[in-house]
This record gives C-alpha cells, sequence and structure tokens, in this order.
C-alpha cells in the first residue's frame, strides 16, 4: 500500500507529486475523507430508503423481514467500504498520475508502508468483522433461528402460545405436507394463516433433500429419519414459492411448488374442508409420526416385502402398518 | 511463431470452439429423447386421445438396459414408440389411456394413491372409477403417472405378480395380463411440464429411485404444450 493519500504527505516536499510544488502540497487524507464521507452517506441513504425496502426475501414473515433487515445492515455497512476503496483509488489515479514528459510519480521508501494507514485499516475492518459476527449471532438467536432448521430439539425457541406445527415430506421429487393438529391429512399444497407462529417438522422419505420456502425465509435440510424444525412467524398474506434447494437427483430442478398465506378463517376453512376431503385417503396414512422410515426393501432396491417393517419408535412410512 | 504456426493454432482453436458449441447445442438444447407430435393428429380445438403402457422391463428391443421399467407410447399412426416427451395442444382435452402391464405394491407414500388434477379428480380403473387406491390392499401400486406442476397425480394399480402371462418384453399387449386405466385432463398454456413416476421402482439402486428413475426416456418424460 502506498502512503500518497496520508496525512504524513502532506508535509512532504515536491517529491510526493510532480503536479505540486514544495509548501502547496494539499492535505490528501482530508479530501479523500471528505469525499468518501459524501458519497457514503449519500449511497448508504439511496439504498436504505430506495432499494432496502425490495431486497429480497420481502416482509411476509418474521424472518424474513429480519433477514431483509440484515441484508440491508449488511449493505449499509459493505457501502461505505467499497466506496473508500474506490475513491482512493480514483483520488490516486487522478491526483498522482504520471504526467507526460514529467517526473516519475512518487515511490521508494514512502510508497512503502504507512503505519498510520496499516493499523487504521487494521482496526477499522476488524471492528467491522466482529461487529457482524456479533451482530449475525444475536440475529439467530432474537429471531429463533432466522428461519433455519435447527434439527430436533431447537434451541431457540418461540414464545408464542400457539404454535401451528406442519409437517414438510421431501420424496424424490415433491414436498407433501401434513397437518397433525388436523387429523393428520397429507396435502400437495402448503397453506398457513396470517399472524400466527409455524413450527416446520421437515423430513424426507429418501434422500437429501432441502425446503426452502423463498418469501417466508425458511429453509430446512429434509434429511431421511430428522425432524428438522424451523420457526417463522407470518405477518403478510400472499403467495411464496417453495423449491428444493438440495441437488437431489433428476427431476430436482422441477421440485417447487407454491404456498399461500392467507386469513386465519381462510385457512380454517381450507384445512377443515381438506381434512374432510381427504379422509379417505388420510386413514391408509401411517400414524402421524415426526419422522418416518422409508421401506427398507426400497432402499435396497427390492420391492416392498411387508416382512420387513420396523415400526417403533419411528414409523415406517409407506409399508403395510402392524396391527396394534 | 512463424506465419504457418499462427495459422494452425487459430484453425485448432476455432475447432474447438466450433466442438464446444455442436457439444453444448447437442447436448442441452435439442431433445434427448425423441418426441411423439399428438398436434397434428386431431383437428385443432378437438380432445386428444393419449395412450401409452408401462411395463416391468422393456426388454431386448430397445437398448442395453433390458430389465428397466419405462413407458412407451403409442404415436398417432398406431405405432409404440419409446419415447418420454409428448407434444399436445394447449388448452385441450386430454383423454389418457395407460395400460399398465407391472405388478405393484404398497407405496412409499400412500399420498400418491389419491387421484388428483385429473378432472372429477378421478381415474377408471378397468371401468370402474376410483378417487383413492389403497396401495396396501390388491396388488397395489405399479407406477405413478403425475405431473407435479399441473397437481396431477394418477396410481397405476398393479397386476397380479403371479400371473404366468406378464409381459416381459416391450411392447406389450393384450396376451399379457393388464389393468387399463383412463383419466381426463386439460392442458394448461404452452410450457415444459415435466412428469414422472412416485413409485421408486428402479430395482437394486438406492432407496429405488436410480437407475430408469433417474434417466430421462424411462419414468419420466416431459408434456410439451405447444400454442
Amino acid at each position: 500500500m502506498t502512503d500518497a493519500a496520508t496525512p504524513t504527505d502532506a508535509a512532504e516536499p515536491a517529491a510526493s507529486g510532480p503536479a505540486h510544488s514544495a509548501g502547496s502540497e494539499p492535505r490528501h487524507f482530508v479530501r479523500i475523507f471528505a469525499i468518501w464521507l459524501v458519497l457514503a452517506l449519500v449511497a448508504d441513504l439511496l439504498f436504505w430508503f430506495l432499494v432496502g425496502p425490495h431486497v429480497p426475501p420481502g416482509v411476509m414473515t418474521s424472518t424474513a423481514e429480519e433477514n431483509q433487515f440484515d441484508f440491508n445492515i449488511l449493505m449499509v455497512i459493505a457501502l461505505p467500504v467499497l466506496i473508500g476503496v474506490w475513491v482512493y483509488l480514483g483520488y490516486s489515479i487522478v491526483t498522482w498520475r504520471a504526467s507526460k514528459g514529467g517526473a516519475d510519480p512518487v515511490g521508494g521508501e514512502q510508497a512503502r508502508t504507512h503505519l498510520g494507514v496499516q493499523t487504521g485499516w487494521i482496526a477499522i475492518t476488524s471492528v467491522i468483522v466482529l461487529f457482524l459476527a456479533g451482530y449475525g449471532t444475536y440475529s439467530l438467536v432474537e429471531t429463533h433461528g432466522a428461519g433455519g432448521g435447527q434439527g430436533p430439539n431447537p434451541v431457540w425457541t418461540p414464545t408464542a402460545a400457539h404454535i401451528l406445527p406442519v409437517q414438510v415430506i421431501g420424496q424424490q421429487w415433491a414436498f407433501t405436507y401434513r397437518y397433525p393438529t388436523f387429523g393428520g391429512f397429507e396435502s400437495k399444497d402448503l397453506v398457513v394463516p396470517v399472524d400466527t407462529t409455524i413450527a416446520f417438522h421437515v423430513t424426507s422419505l429418501d434422500v437429501i433433500h432441502s425446503f426452502w420456502a423463498y418469501q417466508l425465509s425458511i429453509k430446512a435440510d429434509a434429511n431421511p429419519q430428522i425432524d428438522n424444525v424451523a420457526y417463522t412467524t407470518t405477518n403478510h398474506t400472499g403467495s411464496f414459492t417453495v423449491r428444493c434447494s438440495e441437488l437431489c437427483g433428476l427431476w430436482h430442478g422441477a421440485m417447487y411448488n407454491y404456498g399461500r398465506v392467507v386469513s386465519k378463517q381462510g385457512f380454517e376453512n381450507w384445512a377443515t374442508t381438506t381434512e374432510k376431503a381427504t379422509a379417505a385417503n388420510t386413514k391408509l396414512l401411517p400414524p402421524f409420526a415426526w419422522t418416518y422410515v422409508p421401506d427398507a426393501n426400497g432402499a435396497d432396491g427390492g420391492y416392498y416385502n411387508d416382512t420387513v417393517v420396523p415400526y417403533s419408535p419411528s414409523e415406517v412410512y409407506g409399508a403395510k402398518q402392524p396391527a396394534s | 511463431m512463424s506465419y504457418g504456426g499462427r495459422l494452425t493454432t487459430f484453425l485448432v482453436m476455432l475447432a474447438a470452439v466450433i466442438g464446444l458449441a455442436v457439444y453444448v447445442v447437442a447436448t442441452y438444447f435439442l431433445p434427448q429423447s425423441g418426441v411423439t407430435d399428438f398436434t397434428s393428429a386431431q383437428p385443432a380445438g378437438a380432445s386428444v386421445n393419449l395412450t401409452v403402457q408401462t411395463f416391468g422391463q422393456i426388454g431386448p428391443n430397445y437398448g442395453a438396459q433390458q430389465t428397466w421399467v419405462s413407458y412407451m407410447v403409442q404415436a398417432p399412426n398406431g405405432q409404440w414408440q419409446h419415447n418420454t416427451v409428448w407434444k399436445v395442444p394447449a388448452h385441450t382435452t386430454i383423454h389418457m389411456t395407460v395400460h399398465q402391464y407391472d405388478s405393484g405394491g404398497p407405496l412409499r407414500n400412500q399420498q400418491w394413491g389419491r387421484v388428483q388434477g385429473t378432472v372429477g379428480n378421478i381415474e377408471v380403473l378397468n371401468g370402474k372409477a376410483i378417487h383413492v387406491y389403497d396401495s396396501n390392499s390388491g396388488n397395489g401400486v405399479g407406477h405413478t403417472f403425475a405431473i407435479p406442476t399441473l397437481g396431477i397425480n394418477v396410481p397405476l394399480v398393479g397386476v397380479d405378480s403371479n400371473a404366468t402371462n406378464i409381459c416381459s418384453s416391450a411392447p406389450c399387449n393384450s396376451s399379457s395380463v393388464s389393468n387399463t386405466i383412463t383419466f381426463t385432463f386439460i392442458t394448461p398454456g404452452p410450457g415444459e411440464y415435466p412428469w414422472q413416476c412416485f413409485v421408486p421402482c428402479g430395482l437394486g439402486y438406492l432407496f429405488g429411485n436410480g437407475g430408469p428413475m433417474s434417466n430421462a426416456n424411462y419414468m419420466g418424460g416431459f408434456l410439451d404444450v405447444v400454442q
């Protein structure tokens, strides 16, 4: 790093640059700082008020809103750093460029090091990184896991009195959803009520998938025989996209669907209607469980031999159930 | 570098670029399996009859994977083709007939025993309309025909695995035991809609979803809906 832009240089004689004579050297640091300050302030304000509200994943849920806020915080911190580098570079090019036929630009001993600049750079970037690490950790806690899967024993749990559990079942190549508080019916449609805390219990019947409800800002791996729990609270009605975000085979790219956040009454109507409409199939499903064991014969390539029926503690999802 | 050397280098690089372009186009932009076209067989606006068959093993007539399960489609001229890309017109009623020649078993997820997305949410199995098929009963389900992005799922009930006339080589015909499933659905606007089987029927592969379940032109394909 050169020290040509440092306060020290301001006191250097003419050797510091061909364009200025001794005694008239401007205060480069002050100039650069002033330019940087104005540009950074303008950029941050423009970003925060014009771009920030539109940054994905939006504000449909508490986790989405917090994630958007966090992204905006990151950007507001990153923009001044970026602008600082660009201003320094631009100022250097304009101020200390070699003029045609003039003397060589500054170099030699004073271009090699400047303790103040180095120390300042390390200190400032360290503070930024440490702050972001702390802030990121706080965000995980404050938003109950920030929408990520926390495994079967979540550390950060919401305090809402009523939490709607929704089981997400990944299979090659579709997600289906069970609603244990509505008789355990299973649906290819994901519908949740607004202003409600949702616990997504994500699991798989075969390989590893990943449940990514984009606008809800929920992303949790779907592992066979694992109950991966992720929380969010819905704030606004609307539709959202669900995609598998773990490469899971031939039709991975087609493993998506759309969900809806609807009014509480709309959800009640949908859930009770669907529960009734799917009753004939629900009684054929295995009893609701937080995880399921894929048919062992299917796993090793056989074809659903009913004699292989592991039961408790996990259910067999898909094979005949033992008499109970 | 001499003129000859530069010319040689240029030609080699040009050949490499052309070769790469051809590879990319052939691999990613051209259909990998044949396309069976149903758009010109009927007058515009008329419904389309789409007939397919599934079987337990494709046999020696269609490549090296003789033991793999697969679908075949009957072209408008009556010929059976090993294609899984079917071109159909948009906003059109499709009357689909599936001749199912494979045996079955319990579904890994009974959810796929529900008929969904068809007209009336029903399929007609050997003349009998059903909404839900209990895959733990009877011969179970051999395969499903599903277009997830359209919400369509149709369980294809298996034949008796003890039957002596199970089809062992495609295309199968009426001399083999089979179930006939019919249903109707309406195509949406233009687009490519992937269809697949939800029964992990790739015997000998992890979770039954390898082999024919993970290779195009066997247990999955595209409904190529055009204007």
